[in-house]
């Protein structure tokens, strides 16, 4: 059963939101919506689910319903038509009291201007959600200074947040969430005020957290990097419905509207493309010592390519065998494929970004190995491949 | 123009008279809370010799402000003694302070009423502004009606003057406090209740102070005023001095109010002040 799982999920602002609903579900656009009744649809029929332990990150530009709709699953905002389930049970349904509960135990948030309360100390920041659920002031402060000493404020419990930093402030925001140990943490546009080093900063923080901790995240973003950095999947919103859902791989390689495509254009692929996914499958090598000079100057011919990588029984990579030299042992008669073999071919592992291994490209014409710790030979990275990914996003196999 | 009429007066002054019927057992034991309120107070200022009440002061003050406050409060009370107005000082503040303490009893708590909830403001709003826009010798008929001459009805002249800024800069701090701080309170579980004193009320309290100071200038304006229903004080020193023309002892009452007035508004400046101070440094 998934954690978090919104069915249907409609919010619309206004005094009337039934007419605008029915004319939704009707499938009338927004802005005829805002004509005709003046309501504001905030979400529009979106159904998603959220596996526990998951990081999934909303992403969209501001208007279009993300942070509308980070706010109905602890109901900050209580949606006008749909479910949210939450550990399987329907919140849009909870009386008042069942809501407090649910806030106080499963649920904490951490917001984009921070929100931490300026009369009170940074321990008592961290501890706040532990006195709503009414714990006594030992445990409490036991439990808030564990959580302080996670995100690395310990030391500065006795001060005032507005003596902090922005993202100080925000480590006593995301103390004051995890102190309650929830079981999901809500994250709306929690690094987006920051500037670009200490955002960089507390999204490698988080993700080291999230590492030990294994939350459930729900992380609200307009920025793309950022998404593709923490979210195991995403969500793209506009205009209040959810326009795709799915890993950043696949967000990015196959967008799957015009909106999707435009959005990812301006990521720098160089930095989010790895060399697992530009590898080709290696289907052309010869093996060594099986194969002789002959069969590989066959296989280059057959395939028209220049250069072919030789492998052992297991897989593992020798060398590389370039054509001219192929040629002239087979001119020689020469039978050993470890004379000719070029042994010393740059390799890079599977997670490597492009930006790193880009320069290895440049220069000498050979292709790149993609191996593993064992050496073992796992793909092919020439460089038309590489352009291709850069270009367009689009694989061409 | 069609000839017309309406009683206006005569339905208040019916009106009032089954009030006053109804209540009156009510306000004759409120009017004795009050009375006793006022008269240990200005008892316990008439009480010990003036040094000791000039000194109890200053240490005070000094405590709540600065060394400078503590001095002006010391001369202020000096000249005070100095000009012969010493009990009548001691009767105004005893009243002034005493109207403060009931006008806050009550302005304070409808205030964060009206905070709560749209109805209650729009309800309390109007007859805020009818209470504060009525002349201030209005409100010395009802009270006069109801509690007789005497220091009794001019308390309750000056808290009902003296309330309106109490509640308005409570209500006006509460619906201040910033959107995201309540709703960081109600993500993690806080009940109304909860909300109310770990956030909005702490949030508050400057402008709740600002009340509390507004409060004290109104009490001590009417003062004055109420001298006309038997209030004493300084302020009655003022109205003889009209009733005889007698410019210099009118000066003198005055001044006498004024010291208080300055003295009374940098207090509960500085009072604010050093909360803010304190919330600043741990």
């Amino acid at each position: 059963m998934s954690i978090i799982e919104v069915r249907n999920l409609y919010k619309v602002f206004g005094k009337h939101p039934q007419k605008a609903l029915e004319m939704l579900q009707k499938g009338h656009s927004k802005t005829e919506i805002m004509a005709e009744t003046g309501q504001t649809v905030g979400i529009c029929n979106v159904s998603f689910a959220v596996e526990k332990g998951e990081s999934f990150v909303v992403m969209g530009l501001s208007g279009s319903g993300k942070s509308t709709l980070i706010r109905c699953l602890n109901r900050l905002i209580k949606p006008t038509a749909g479910s949210v389930f939450i550990d399987g049970d329907d919140i849009t349904r909870l009386d008042h009291k069942e809501l407090q509960n649910l806030r106080r135990r499963k649920l904490s948030m951490v917001f984009q201007s921070f929100a931490v309360f300026p009369h009170k100390t940074v321990l008592d920041n961290a501890a706040f959600g532990l006195k709503m659920r009414g714990v006594p002031a030992a445990e409490r402060e036991r439990k808030a200074l564990e959580a302080l000493e996670l995100v690395g404020l310990n030391g500065w419990e006795r001060v005032r947040p507005p003596e902090l930093s922005g993202g100080m402030q925000q480590r006593v925001g995301l103390a004051r969430a995890l102190a309650t140990d929830p079981e999901i943490l809500l994250m709306d546009e929690a690094f987006s005020a920051l500037d670009p080093l200490i955002r960089k900063e507390m999204q490698n923080e988080l993700l080291a957290l999230q590492g030990r901790m294994r939350k459930t995240i729900v992380f609200i973003t307009h920025d793309l990097d950022e998404a593709l950095r923490i979210g195991d999947r995403i969500a793209l919103m506009k205009d209040g419905a959810v326009v795709q859902i799915g890993t950043p791989e696949e967000i990015l390689t196959s967008p799957a509207t015009h909106y999707v495509e435009k959005f990812v254009e301006d990521v720098d692929r160089s930095r989010i493309f790895t060399a697992e996914m530009i590898m080709r499958k290696p289907s052309v090598v010869v093996v060594c010592p099986k194969d002789g000079p002959r069969v590989a100057l066959h296989r280059m011919e057959e395939y028209g390519i220049s250069s072919v990588f030789a492998v052992d029984r297991n897989q593992r990579l020798e060398g590389l065998v370039m054509a001219e030299d192929a040629l002239k042992a087979v001119e020689q008669n020469q039978k050993d494929l470890g004379q000719i073999l070029v042994r010393d071919v740059p390799t890079v592992l599977p997670p490597t970004p492009l930006r790193e291994f880009f320069a290895l490209l440049t220069g000498k014409s050979m292709p790149l190995a993609v191996v593993d710790g064992q050496k073992k030979l796992l793909g092919i990275i020439v460089r038309g491949s590489v352009m291709a990914k850069l270009a367009g996003g689009y694989t061409d196999d | 123009m069609i000839e017309f009429y309406i009683p206006v007066a005569d339905w208040i002054n019916a009106g009032f008279e089954v009030v006053s019927y109804h209540l009156s057992p009510t306000l004759r034991s409120l009017s004795a809370f009050l009375e006793v309120l006022i008269r240990q107070f200005e008892k316990a200022l008439l009480w010990p010799p003036e040094a000791l009440v000039m000194a109890a002061v200053g240490l005070l003050v000094w405590r709540l402000a600065d060394r400078r406050l503590a001095a002006f409060a010391i001369l202020g009370l000096l000249a005070a003694y100095g000009m012969g107005v010493w009990k009548e000082t001691m009767a105004t503040v005893a009243l002034a302070l005493s109207g403060t303490a009931v006008s806050l009893m009550f302005g304070i708590p409808l205030g964060i009423i009206a905070s709560q909830s749209e109805l209650a403001e729009r309800i309390i709003r109007p007859v805020l502004d009818f209470m504060q826009t009525l002349p201030s010798f209005v409100y010395l008929i009802p009270a006069v009606m109801f509690f007789g001459m005497g220091k009794v009805a001019a308390l309750v002249a000056t808290m009902i003057f003296a309330m309106p800024p109490a509640v308005r800069l409570t209500n006006l701090g509460i619906r201040e406090v910033s959107r995201e701080m309540v709703e960081a309170a109600r993500a993690f579980g806080s009940s109304r209740w909860q909300t109310l004193s770990e956030v909005q009320l702490p949030l508050a309290l400057p402008t709740i102070m600002a009340g509390v100071n507004q409060c004290i200038m109104m009490a001590l304006a009417m003062t004055v005023i109420a001298s006309m229903i038997g209030a004493g004080g300084l302020g009655m020193v003022v109205l003889r001095s009209m009733q005889s023309l007698d410019i210099g002892m009118g000066a003198v009452g005055g001044l006498g109010i004024v010291i208080l007035a300055i003295l009374l508004d940098r207090l509960t400046e500085a009072i604010t002040k050093k909360q803010e101070a304190r919330k600043r440094t741990a």
